[in-house]
This record gives C-alpha cells, structure tokens and sequence, in this order.
C-alpha cells in the first residue's frame, strides 16, 4: 500500500466517525428542541458499547478460555493455572515478575525522591528536571534499543591479546577499569536487573515530578517551623517531607508498580523473554502467539488481571483515606 | 527547552512565602555533595541516549569497530544512517512504517478523545437511571490489563472482516483508552461551577448547545493533557500494534519494525540507532512543546486517582 492510499483512508475513517457524532449530536439537538429530557444515553452510548464489546466481553471469554487446555477444545478446569505454579519454567517466570515489583518501584522513587529535593530551588531547576525526565517521552521500545547499546558485548578471550573493540558503554568502561567484559543479557538471574535497569531509567523521571509537585505544595509554615527548631536537612526529609507527602508517594510506588506488572515492550525487545527473563506479560505473548498454547496464555492473563486489581484497590482506597 | 511546569497545581498557589523556604531549603542543601550527586545522576540518566544519539550520525565501518564515545579524539559523521532509514525506495527504509505510526496514532487519539469528552459531559451534568453504577463500572474498568482482551478481540476481527486493517488497531485504541478518559475528563467537568450550567439552562440551551459551547471551550488545557497522553500511548505501544497490525509492510508501525530489527543476527546498530532517534522525535516535540498541559494531567490523573 502507498503512503497516499493510507493517508486516504485515514481521512476517510475520521469523516465517517465525524459523519457519525455529526448524526447522534443532531438527533440529541432536535429532539431537545422537541422538549425531550432523557437523552444522556445518545452520549454515553457509544462509549459504553464499545468498552462491553472491547473490555468486559473479551474478558470474561479470556477467563472462561483459561479453562481449557493449549488447542482451546477440552476443559481442564484450573490446570493451566496448577502449570503456572509447579512448571519449572513458569515458576522463573513468576519469579522475575517479583523481581520486578519489588525492585523497580523502590528505587525509581528513591532516585526521584532524592533529585526531586537536590534541585527543589536551584539554579537551572528547569533544565535539570527535564534531563531526567526526558526518557518518560521515549517508548520502552526505543528506550530497550538505547540501553541494549549500552549493554551491547563483543567477543572477548583473556587468552587472546588482541580482541575486538567493546562498542557498548558499560563493557569499555569494565575494560578501561581492568576487568573483563560481560555479555549482561545472558547471564540469568543476573540479566532481570539489567532489565529492570531500564524501566528504573524511565520511571525515576516519573517519580521526580510527581513527588517535585507534592515537595512544593508542603505548606511554607511547617517547613518554617522546622528549620527555626535548627532541624538538620536529614531530619527535615525523615520527619516533615516523607510525611508530608507520604500519600503521593504511595500513589508512585503503586503506579510504578502496575507498570511493572504489565511490563512487556522491554522484555520483549531486550531478550524476547529468552535467557530466564520472562515475565507474566511476555509469558502471555510468547504462550499465546509462539507456543500456541491457549489455555496457557489465557491463564497467564488472568492471573496478570488478579495480580493488579489488588495494588488499584489499595491506592484508590487510601486515596479515599487521605481525602477525608 | 523548560522542564515540567508543576508550579500548575493548585495548592502551590502561595508561591511568595515559599520562596523563603525554598531559599533556606537551599542554603541547608547546596552542600558540595549533593550538587555533586545531583550532577553525576543527571549525567547517567543521559548518557544512554547520548552515546545512541551519537551513533546514529557515525559510518556504518565506525559503529562496528569502535565505541561512539572516540568521536571524541576522532569525529567522523555521516547522514548516511538516516538517509538508509527515510529514503522510501531503499529496502531497509523505515518510511512506510512512520507512515503507519501516523495513520494508526490520529485517529487512535481523536475517536476516544471525543467520545470520552461526550461520556464524561452525559456523567457529570446529566441525570439518567443507573448513572452511579455505570460510572463506578467505566472506572473499575480500568483495571483490566488489555493482555486479558487480545485474543476473543482477534476472533472478533476477524468475524467483522477487519482483522489486519488499521480499523482493527484503531478500534482496540480507542476501547482501551476510554474508561482512563472518561473518569479523568468526568474530573474535570465536576469542577466546573453549576452555576454557569444551570444559567445556559435557564437561557433555554440545550445539552448539545452547552457541550460545544461552554464545555469544549473551558476542557481544552484538560482534553490537550488527556490528548497527549493518548498520543504517547499509541505513539509508542507495542504489545496493540504486534497483535492487531502485524509485522507487515503495511501495518506495522515504527515500534513493532524496531522491534524487528533488534531481532535480527548481528543487531544492525547503524538502522537501529537512526531509526529509534526518528521514532522518538516526533513524540519529543509534541511532549516538549505541550508539556504543561501533560504535567497538569499526569499530575490529575496520579494524585486524585
């Protein structure tokens, strides 16, 4: 297909969902003007259609699907998910989602916590901020291409005097200190926190800004009163920031969190899930699309959706707690 | 180039006795080391994209024989990377699939955007039976991860004739983006004082005549932060475009052929580099120029929920 011919059609399908608004929003005008009350549905309509047929339809059928076997015809009651917790491989792949969830969120906000207040009112605030925040703006895709670069290995023998050049960053600067360079992506368990590296990269940015806001809306009095008791910079992080912005902290913590549940793009571009570094997500994928085994897949989705709702119905409760 | 403008909130209304603090604050931090840690954090943070920046501009024999970091001793660039991933005619070109970024990512972001706008309005300033339930229902909504919905959404597809067309990828976009916009959107148009509603009422206004008269007007900062992110979002998904476009030619989008190329034996570092650098650079813009509706979003979005 040329450009030109995409292009068309989508002009074509922005017309037709134009043509179609155009069409609802008349008939709500005209039978207003009829004196016609009830006509939120005409407005709620569309988007309660499509959610039932794109999220609440394929969901139930996606549970029901995790009841069967790998070719979808004969049911095997929950042993797909038994499989999930005895397999030798699934039991890696549950592992490293663990890895992930406890790993990434801490440090993404410590690291945005800690610059957050290094550059709270400093010269080139601005400037600074959006360094780290820059990666937020880059896909995980291209962000997994960055960083592979950074880990990228060229074959090297001790023995031998003289090997090819290390083109990856991280492998010079191990040569250039004297050590020997590694292949980073290889090596499991080790390789999960060189990918978790990555998504550590781009959440810190995220962290930064949410927590920098919640640092400048500390009201001015309390941070007064501290610093006329003599309070050490330490004392006044432990004992009025961390408070003080402690509900927002838990919102970054459990938002990285459920990224880190749902992460694939990463996974996938790093290592494909290859080398012990599958996570629920990319176990999904490669179980569904690869392995074409359904019911796997299927189970592995739900139990991603039974991990999450757990950390949303905790944030949005607490959230209702710091509101009162 | 600014850096996020949180100053958007609205408790840090008070900005004159917190410049005091921030002041003392300050003084109390400006030691040596923790303006040294800040700049040595800032400088790893941007080293990564540096050195692959940098790449993109060397000769394919240099990416391959020594790191990008001896264009210091030794600058040798060359457009030649970016040529090999735009030219249209060149059989590694990455321009048919920035095209299909495009043509996937508009649409992907204008039908749920309106859609949403027209749902949240019916939600905050309409009356109808069942209104609290279906709400609370678009918001737990949320919750379910679009892995759980790929497959009966395909079989779907493919029982409509529109698997592997762009109205597949588009139509997935725009379910999956609604319930996050419509509870955010509904946000904003809560904080709208009735007042003003009610007087366009009393004027004889229609609830039509008020959507596009007042409330389009006053959710533009709200529709442009939500649109934003929507377009990041599609912009730079994979898992939607690799189930419902495919790796075909005339499907797939920038993410899912990047991915393909890091796939490839001996990782080809010199299309790689240039052809993350275009697909990151029209988001960059769009997020750069209009990042302080984005902040006030994020913002929105993370601390009411």
């Amino acid at each position: 297909m040329e450009a030109a011919d995409k292009l068309v059609q989508m002009v074509v399908a922005l017309v037709a969902f134009a043509a179609v608004i155009g069409v609802i929003l008349l008939v709500v005008h005209l039978l207003e003007r009829r004196g016609a009350r009830r006509v939120a549905w005409w407005f709620i309509g569309p988007t309660i259609l499509l959610i039932v047929v794109g999220l609440v339809y394929p969901a139930l059928h996606t549970i029901w699907r995790s009841l069967y076997d790998a070719a979808g015809t004969t049911f095997i009651g929950l042993g797909n998910y038994a499989d999930i917790f005895t397999s030798d491989d699934q039991l890696v792949v549950l592992r490293n989602t663990v890895l992930w969830v406890l790993v990434t969120p801490f440090v993404a906000t410590v690291v945005g916590l800690v610059y957050a207040i290094l550059v709270d009112g400093a010269k080139g605030e601005a400037a600074a901020k959006a360094l780290i925040f820059l990666p937020m703006a880059i896909s995980f895709v291209g962000a997994s291409i960055i960083w592979k670069f950074m880990y990228e290995y060229r074959f090297y023998d001790p023995a031998v005097a003289n090997n090819p050049r290390q083109i990856g960053f991280i492998n010079q600067i191990i040569v250039w200190l004297g050590g020997t360079p590694q292949n980073f992506l290889l090596n499991s368990p080790l390789n999960n926190f060189f990918l978790i590296a990555v998504m550590i990269w781009i959440q810190a940015g995220f962290a930064m800004t949410i927590l920098s806001a919640a640092i400048k809306a500390i009201p001015a009095e309390i941070t007064e009163a501290a610093r006329l008791d003599g309070v050490s910079s330490l004392e006044m992080f432990r004992f009025v920031t961390v408070p003080s912005i402690r509900p927002t902290l838990i919102v970054v913590l459990t938002t990285i969190a459920i990224g880190c549940l749902k992460v694939f793009d990463i996974v996938r571009t790093m290592t494909a899930g290859r080398f012990g570094t599958s996570v629920v997500a990319d176990e999904f994928y490669t179980q569904s699309f690869s392995a074409g085994n359904q019911g796997l897949g299927a189970a592995l989705a739900v139990l991603l959706f039974v991990l999450v709702v757990p950390i949303i119905v905790y944030n949005v409760r607490h959230l209702r707690k710091a509101d009162r | 180039m600014s850096a996020p403008d949180v100053t958007l909130t609205k408790k840090s209304a008070a900005t004159t006795p917190r410049r005091s603090t921030a002041a003392a604050a300050k003084q109390r931090l400006s030691r040596p080391w923790a303006s040294l840690f800040a700049v040595v954090l800032a400088v790893l943070w941007t080293i990564p994209t540096l050195g692959l920046l940098v790449t993109s501009f060397r000769p394919v024999a240099d990416i391959n024989s020594s790191g990008w970091w001896t264009v210091l001793t030794d600058p040798t660039f060359t457009l030649e990377n970016y040529r090999n991933v735009l030219s249209p005619d060149n059989a590694q070109s990455l321009a048919p699939s920035i095209v299909n970024s495009v043509v996937i990512t508009i649409p992907a972001v204008v039908l749920p955007m309106f859609l949403a706008t027209l749902a949240a309005y019916a939600f905050a300033w309409m009356d109808f039976k069942g209104k609290n339930v279906l709400f609370i229902a678009v918001f737990a909504l949320q919750v379910v991860p679009i892995q759980v919905t790929l497959i009966p959404l395909l079989s779907l597809y493919a029982d409509m004739d529109i698997a592997g067309t762009f109205w597949a990828v588009w139509l997935s976009h725009t379910m999956f983006g609604l319930p996050l916009a419509v509870f955010l959107l509904h946000n904003f148009m809560r904080e709208i004082p009735a007042e003003l509603i009610e007087a366009a009422r009393v004027d004889g206004a229609g609830h039509v005549v008020i959507f596009f008269r007042l409330m389009l007007p006053m959710l533009k900062p709200a529709i442009a932060a939500l649109g934003i992110y929507q377009f990041l979002w599609v912009w730079n998904d994979l898992l939607v475009a690799l189930t419902f476009a495919g790796s075909s030619r005339d499907l797939a989008p920038m993410t899912v052929s990047l991915l393909n190329l890091t796939g490839t034996r001996g990782s080809q570092w010199f299309l790689l580099s240039a052809g993350a650098f275009v697909s990151i650079i029209i988001p960059a813009i769009v997020f750069l120029s209009l990042q302080r509706y984005f902040v006030r979003g994020l913002l929105a979005g993370s601390v009411k929920g």
